[in-house]
């Protein structure tokens, strides 16, 4: 009896030692000085439809010129997130040279693995990446002032709205009143209580640590004029604007204006919601079952100019990874894939915007011909990004919590909530 | 040597295969779960140099005054509470009532059978299609249906997920009572019945005594899957909402080490959970007379 006691034990802890280092075994490249080597190279891209087009003629583009630096590419391997893709890549020495789908608040982790290399080190390196997208890319750099990532491109989350819904409600479907919180509340109660739907609104009540990205981050940039949540290693979300922000989203929640529950499937499609926050994707997507819609700024407070509002970019970067033998080539690649020629290829293809600070005037063809589209490319001028340190999961994992707690829950205060999570990412900053 | 080998040493060699596995699968993982719990330890890419200093047990004492860690044992006590003893009883008045039915025995088998090999992920989908906000229970509750509704309630919400991991592992623990009956003698049954004992009196005299060891197993089983909680907390209610109240240990062991780039603290959190599960099974052992014959 000891001894299958002993067992058990033991397949316990094993069972919980293995989830841990299953993915710490391995070789593979290793990181060197590369910078300059040339010849194949492998590359992931995204893996829905549109991006893999988009990838697709991006590498027979550069294939035909480049037979002795061909890219191989295939999709970014199946898995829970590309986040721990990507990470158990880096630890067995098998990442490619280039991803097209990094997200900015997972790159500080990325880099403190030593998993990325430092673009600032070519010798264009960062004047390339300051050209193309101006004052933005600073969101992107890290904490050492260097950019370990090329942002790509950007969704700017805007308010999508179901014209149909707001009418059923009595409300005016072509200038809704949604600019200020007291405005959207009023709307928002007139939708649920007329029964035009049953939520308002209904963001992902989860608690993975990028549902901010969603409801809270969006608003506090409009909030803030377009501030990030944590900036030179503090929090900055506790004062009367993150407060604002989070009393907002407790009314929304107190009235029954949004659903405390995770939905199976798209309420916004379903017709139980008559607003979502989504990005240019969603035209596409949602076009195909809700022809009449319409988009405007998250709200702020006292209501902003639409041409004045922030909003989150749900933006995606390019990381060059250490393993990659012939770095020169890909410094190459990269530039070629965010070329005004690929960016415009992008924009057609996919609908996405990308992180250069001319889209509007470059593209003028392209959003003469898909007005709808022009109202989120304004709105890419104007984002906010997530943080890019080394502890930014764990920074947006303790902003969730509150989150759910205080806001979602509605158990406690919110300012206190907001508080404690400044401080304990305040905390981790200084781990960082 | 033949004393280092014994009398057949032949034998060494058909036991090696698994000897190597139970030497990579689980002595190397366990050992390095242990060393890494000691340091401030992260995965990096070969070949990086990166400092990952010693720190005694300070992971040790993040983990057990972190109030998420706290709360998510917690938790999985309330979860324990209710699916052991549930699972224990269920499993074996089921066990007994299959036994005995003559007619749609395999269908029967079947039907209990079939949520514990079907994936996670499917029958999450039912029971979010039951116990969800606009869910059949709730819908014949009307009234009566809690709010908030059971999975984003903080008191219901592990009970509710208890309630359906008891019903998705219930056909495993059947058919091991099932085996198990199969050693009772069915003389014992016919002396009880002699000695004018009834069906349930069989039951506790005869039949409770006679599976006393798939008890022990169906308890520290039950115990051990109980405490590696992950998925149903993950998918059910969306990443061990609402509020933390369905976290459990191993949620936080993957938010920390994997998503959060921080394994040595998942580590010591993977350890003290082991403890933990180590002293519920010898307690388990002493007070449910798992004594070898």
């Amino acid at each position: 009896m000891q001894r299958r006691t002993r067992t058990a034990v033991l397949a316990a802890t094993a069972a919980a030692a293995l989830s841990l280092t299953a993915c710490s075994s391995g070789g593979g490249g290793e990181a060197s000085d590369a910078t300059t080597a040339r010849g194949p190279i492998t590359i992931w891209y995204s893996n829905n439809a549109a991006e893999v087009e988009w990838g697709k003629q991006m590498v027979e583009a550069w294939n035909a010129e480049h037979p002795d630096e061909e890219i191989s590419a295939q999709e970014i391997p199946a898995g829970k997130s590309s986040e721990e893709v990507i990470t158990a890549a880096i630890t067995a020495g098998t990442t490619p040279c280039l991803v097209f789908n990094n997200l900015p608040a997972a790159t500080g982790q990325f880099q403190k693995q030593g998993g990325l290399v430092d673009l600032s080190s070519f010798s264009d390196g960062a004047s390339y990446i300051e050209e193309r997208s101006g004052a933005t890319a600073d969101q992107y750099k890290s904490a050492d002032g260097d950019y370990y990532q090329l942002p790509w491109k950007s969704n700017p989350v805007m308010i999508f709205y179901n014209k149909d819904l707001f009418s059923a409600a009595g409300l005016d479907p072509e200038n809704p009143s949604l600019s200020t919180y007291d405005e959207f509340l009023a709307s928002a109660k007139q939708i649920v209580d007329s029964g035009a739907a049953d939520y308002a609104i209904n963001p992902s009540p989860t608690s993975e640590f990028f549902q901010p990205n969603f409801d809270y981050i969006p608003l506090f940039a409009a909030q803030t004029g377009g501030q990030q949540i944590v900036e030179d290693g503090k929090a900055t979300f506790a004062d009367d604007a993150g407060y604002a922000v989070g009393d907002f989203w407790r009314s929304v929640y107190a009235d029954d204006l949004a659903g405390k529950e995770k939905y199976e499937g798209d309420a916004f499609v379903d017709g139980k919601a008559a607003m979502a926050i989504v990005g240019p994707w969603a035209i596409a997507y949602y076009g195909e079952t809700i022809k009449n819609w319409g988009v405007v700024p998250v709200p702020t407070e006292n209501g902003t100019p639409a041409d004045e509002t922030y909003t989150f970019s749900d933006a995606k970067s390019v990381g060059m990874y250490s393993s990659c033998e012939n770095q020169g080539t890909a410094w190459d690649v990269l530039k070629f894939a965010t070329s005004e020629e690929q960016d415009g290829q992008l924009l057609e293809v996919t609908g996405q915007m990308p992180l250069r600070t001319d889209l509007a005037t470059t593209y003028s063809d392209y959003f003469a011909a898909n007005p709808s589209y022009e109202v989120f490319g304004d709105q890419a001028a104007r984002t906010v990004e997530d943080p890019t340190d080394p502890e930014a999961v764990a920074m947006m994992q303790a902003l969730r919590d509150a989150y759910t707690s205080a806001i979602i829950s509605g158990d406690g205060d919110v300012k206190k909530a907001l508080d404690d999570a400044a401080a304990k990412i305040d905390g981790l900053a200084d781990q960082g | 040597m033949k004393r280092l080998l014994g009398a057949q040493p032949i034998g060494w060699l058909f036991g090696a295969p698994y000897l190597v596995f139970a030497a990579v699968v689980f002595a190397y993982p366990l050992g390095f779960a242990v060393y890494m719990s000691f340091f401030d330890y992260f995965f990096t890419a070969p070949g990086v140099d990166v400092e990952k200093p010693f720190v005694g047990f300070d992971n040790y004492v993040a983990v057990l005054t972190d109030p998420a860690v706290l709360q998510s044992f917690g938790n999985v006590l309330v979860f324990l509470v209710i699916n052991v003893p549930l699972t224990v009883v269920l499993s074996i008045v089921l066990a007994t009532a299959l036994n005995r039915v003559v007619h749609l025995r395999t269908f029967l088998r079947v039907s209990y059978y079939v949520p514990y090999v079907t994936a996670s992920v499917a029958l999450v989908g039912v029971w979010l299609f039951l116990f969800g906000g606009d869910g059949l229970v709730n819908n014949i509750l009307g009234p009566l249906a809690p709010d908030p509704s059971w999975l984003v309630n903080p008191t219901l919400a592990m009970p509710t997920i208890a309630l359906f991991v008891t019903w998705k592992q219930l056909g495993f623990y059947i058919l091991l009572y099932l085996a198990a009956l199969q050693n009772v003698p069915r003389e014992l049954y016919e002396s009880a019945s002699t000695d004018g004992a009834g069906a349930v009196r069989s039951f506790f005299s005869v039949t409770v005594p006679g599976v006393r060891q798939a008890t022990v197993l169906v308890l520290m089983l039950s115990t051990v899957i109980g405490a590696n909680l992950f998925t149903e907390p993950y998918l059910l209610t969306g990443g061990g909402g609402p509020n933390g109240a369905s976290a459990s240990p191993v949620l936080i062991m993957y938010q920390r080490g994997i998503q959060q780039g921080h394994p040595g603290f998942a580590a010591a959190l993977g350890i003290v959970l082991t403890i933990a599960v180590l002293i519920v099974a010898l307690l388990q052992r002493r007070f449910a007379g798992g004594r070898d014959e």
